[in-house]
């Protein structure tokens, strides 16, 4: 009962407290400090990727064009009725594109010359121009004045010139022409629409995102599709029925082993079952979407479980009271309380899905597709794939077609968190 | 003002200081008893004194035996509760009221590694018979608990949904009158009627417990448990509650634990004291808080422990 300080006369005794008290504030400041340092470098750390990325990719999102005069000329084309989708179909637009460079860079003398001439401008040109004239078959022998789209070469170097120009693959006679449509106001980039409505493609002013977020966005549906029943069914009969013996926590330390085990030995597991054993296709968002299945299962089950553990006894306690069976008693109170924090582990699993690449290299999701994949059954490629390969291919415009991607990967990514933020502010509720 | 409404209602202040001034005459002449602790008392008690069983039963409970796990919590208790009838369980926390009054409508089943035994009869069936299904039997006994647990849905949601998944009626026209009905009778109609949309969770702490007696009694219960229902609230809430238990009474049968002493004075027919998992005594309440037959009750009473 007399503790020491206790015998001491009052005002020595707040005296002590005193100086404690600055002790413990000047502690609790340094506590404060280190949290805040740790918050700052996560921030830095971040900006820092962020500049890096947004600094190489803005300008992928980009595409350089050059303005000529072509003259649709049917002889040259071979096109005689433009209302004909067959004749269209074979026309030679190459000739036309080539007969404008020649006329509008009459310097070009010899067959070297004239290739590095017509390099300039990119094949899509002549699908563009094909687009446009089935569009408008009035066109025909006319002359019309349009911005084609330009080489990667090309749209490299002109993008290159504002900073340290890149000029290797650029003979002199080519940058002299580059001059000269810069100085006539014939070249120019606009926004690189064809990045967000065409597949993969060889040639980098040609490739873009779509496919691979056609096939993200359908292997992602599977995954959901498969994951979030069978992980939720899961959680909730490991939390209300399943009976507490060895066998079940057997089964909760897998639950938990499996959410450790590395993405690339599920991509084998599929490799060895769906393709090799059930002789499924490869390259398919099907078999991609079970094998994420596998890989996010842990998580959908761990967070749902801890969402249904979350739901206070009470509310169960006041189900069973009135006469709730146990499966009223989970589908009416048990199951809309945890909502909130199994759809917030299952969009955090989709997150981890969205960016995973190891175990769709397996399966062969790695393949070069063009086409934009329209079912789970069609070849496809996803995002994090398609920067992979992207970022492996030596074409040097390829490099911000990889920062573009990554940033539209991001975007997705803090699409689905800010998703996962809001979903549980909205259906979160007190008790 | 809060305190004038208990007192007048609590005629025990009074008798409790009486009750002080006899206590040593009644230890003394226990003289064999003097020199043992009320736990070595407590233990060796095989027999339930005063008047346990009754004529009307509608609950009747026969060496009720409970275990947790190895763990003994509620040993050989014979007791009766009769129709219309309030009987309180009073006794030390931990002394296994709220268990053996979960065994009544098998609310114990949901704790796995508990074990009841022995037989509990409600209106003459076995209700731990193995074919006996839990749900229409809760339905009959309903169950208020100590914490408002009200759904976190809408006031008339919560009232609603007992009728609703036993059935009960059919016609939203139907389920109205039920839901005010049980409302009116639990004292809450007028306080809410204009928000039944509203969460039943945004009420005060007495609102939502009387919400939580609707909810019980909007199923037609024929008795009413009630575990210490107003543990948690403020002595306003609290006096409602008991005016209400008092109404209650007089179309249900209720078992009601508490703590307070007061309380089980005011509302309840018999009292039945319980001390380390044996029944020691059940009687009117008037004699068990005037004049009780063992010496433990008559401690508890006293406040010697608690
Ligand atoms: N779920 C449980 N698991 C194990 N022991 C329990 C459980 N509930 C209660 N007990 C034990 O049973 C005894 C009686 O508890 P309880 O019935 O809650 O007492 P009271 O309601 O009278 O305070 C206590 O010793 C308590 O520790
Ligand atoms: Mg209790």
């Amino acid at each position: 009962m007399t503790s020491p300080n206790n015998s001491k006369p009052l005002s020595q005794q707040a005296a002590l407290v005193q100086k404690s008290l600055a002790k413990r504030y000047a502690s609790e400041r340094r506590f404060k400090a280190y949290g805040l340092a740790s918050v700052l470098f996560g921030l830095c750390a971040l900006l820092v990727l962020f500049v890096e990325i947004f600094g190489g990719g803005l300008s992928g999102f980009k595409t350089t064009q050059v303005a000529l005069t072509l003259e649709l000329d049917s002889d040259v084309l071979e096109v005689y009725d433009a209302t004909n989708p067959d004749e269209i179909l074979a026309g030679n637009y190459t000739g036309v594109i080539r007969n404008a460079l020649k006329e509008r860079f009459p310097d070009a003398t010899g067959r070297k010359e004239k290739r590095a001439l017509y390099s300039m401008i990119s094949v899509g040109a002549t699908y563009d121009l094909r687009d446009q004239l089935a569009a408008d078959p009035d066109l025909l022998d006319t002359s019309i004045d349009v911005w084609i789209l330009a080489d990667d070469d090309i749209d490299t170097y002109y993008k290159s010139l504002s900073s340290v120009p890149y000029a290797e693959r650029m003979s002199d006679k080519q940058q002299q022409w580059v001059q000269d449509l810069i100085d006539k106001q014939e070249i120019r980039t606009i926004f690189n629409t064809r990045f967000f409505t065409s597949g993969d493609s060889s040639e980098p002013e040609m490739a873009g995102i779509r496919g691979a977020i056609m096939g993200s966005l359908l292997t992602m549906m599977v995954t959901l599709l498969l994951s979030f029943p069978v992980g939720v069914a899961a959680a909730i009969y490991l939390e209300e029925y399943a009976p507490k013996n060895r066998l079940t926590d057997f089964v909760e330390v897998n639950i938990n082993n499996l959410a450790a085990v590395p993405s690339i030995i599920f991509g084998l597991l599929g490799l060895a079952i769906f393709i090799n054993l059930f002789e499924m296709p490869r390259s398919i968002p099907l078999v991609g979407g079970i094998v994420l299945t596998l890989m996010t299962l842990p998580t959908i089950i761990i967070s749902s479980r801890a969402a249904v553990k979350a739901v206070p006894p009470s509310i169960r306690e006041a189900a069973l009271g009135i006469g709730a069976s146990k499966m009223q008693m989970i589908l009416h109170h048990v199951l809309p309380l945890a909502m909130p924090g199994m759809l917030t582990g299952a969009i955090i699993g989709m997150a981890q899905a969205l960016g995973e690449t190891a175990p769709l290299l397996m399966i062969g999701m790695v393949a070069f597709i063009m086409d934009v994949p329209g079912a789970i059954t069609d070849p496809a490629t996803v995002m994090p794939v398609q920067i992979f390969l992207w970022s492996d291919s030596p074409e040097r415009a390829f490099v911000e077609k990889t920062s573009a991607a990554i940033m539209v990967l991001l975007m997705f990514l803090m699409f689905m968190n800010a998703m996962a933020v809001l979903l549980r502010k909205r259906l979160e509720r007190r008790w | 003002m809060q305190d004038t409404v208990i007192e007048s209602k609590a005629p025990t202040a009074k008798t409790v200081q009486v009750e002080r001034t006899k206590k040593t005459t009644k230890t003394e002449s226990n003289a064999m008893n003097a020199k043992r602790s009320p736990t070595e008392i407590a233990e060796s008690i095989t027999e339930t004194v005063g008047k346990p069983l009754a004529q009307n039963a509608k609950l009747a409970m026969r060496n009720v035996n409970v275990h947790y796990d190895q763990k003994q919590a509620v040993f050989d208790v014979n007791l009766d509760i009769a129709e219309n009838q309030v009987v309180a369980l009073i006794g030390p926390s931990g002394c296994g009221k709220s268990t053996f009054l979960r065994c009544l409508n098998r609310m114990n089943d949901t704790i796995d590694i508990c074990r009841v035994e022995g037989s509990i009869q409600l209106d003459g069936m076995d209700i731990y018979d193995s074919k006996l299904d839990v749900v229409p039997l809760r339905a009959r006994v309903g169950m208020v608990f100590q914490k408002p647990n009200p759904f976190p849905k809408s006031i008339y949601d919560n009232v609603a949904y007992g009728p609703r998944i036993h059935g009960l009626v059919n016609r939203r026209a139907d389920l109205d009158d039920v839901v005010e009905s049980s409302l009116r009778k639990a004292g809450l109609w007028e306080e809410v009627k204009d928000r039944l949309e509203s969460p039943g969770t945004g009420l005060s702490g007495g609102q939502q417990q009387r919400l939580c007696i609707a909810r019980t009694i909007a199923v037609s219960p024929e008795v009413i448990l009630m575990d210490e229902p107003c543990s948690a609230l403020d002595p306003i809430a609290t006096a409602k509650i008991e005016e209400l238990i008092a109404e209650l009474s007089q179309n249900f049968t209720i078992a009601i634990v508490t703590h307070s002493m007061q309380q089980a004075a005011r509302v309840s027919n018999r009292t039945a004291y319980f001390h380390l998992g044996r029944l020691v005594e059940v009687n009117e309440t008037e004699k068990v808080f005037t004049n009780p037959d063992h010496e433990l009750t008559e401690a508890y009473i006293t406040g010697r422990f608690g």
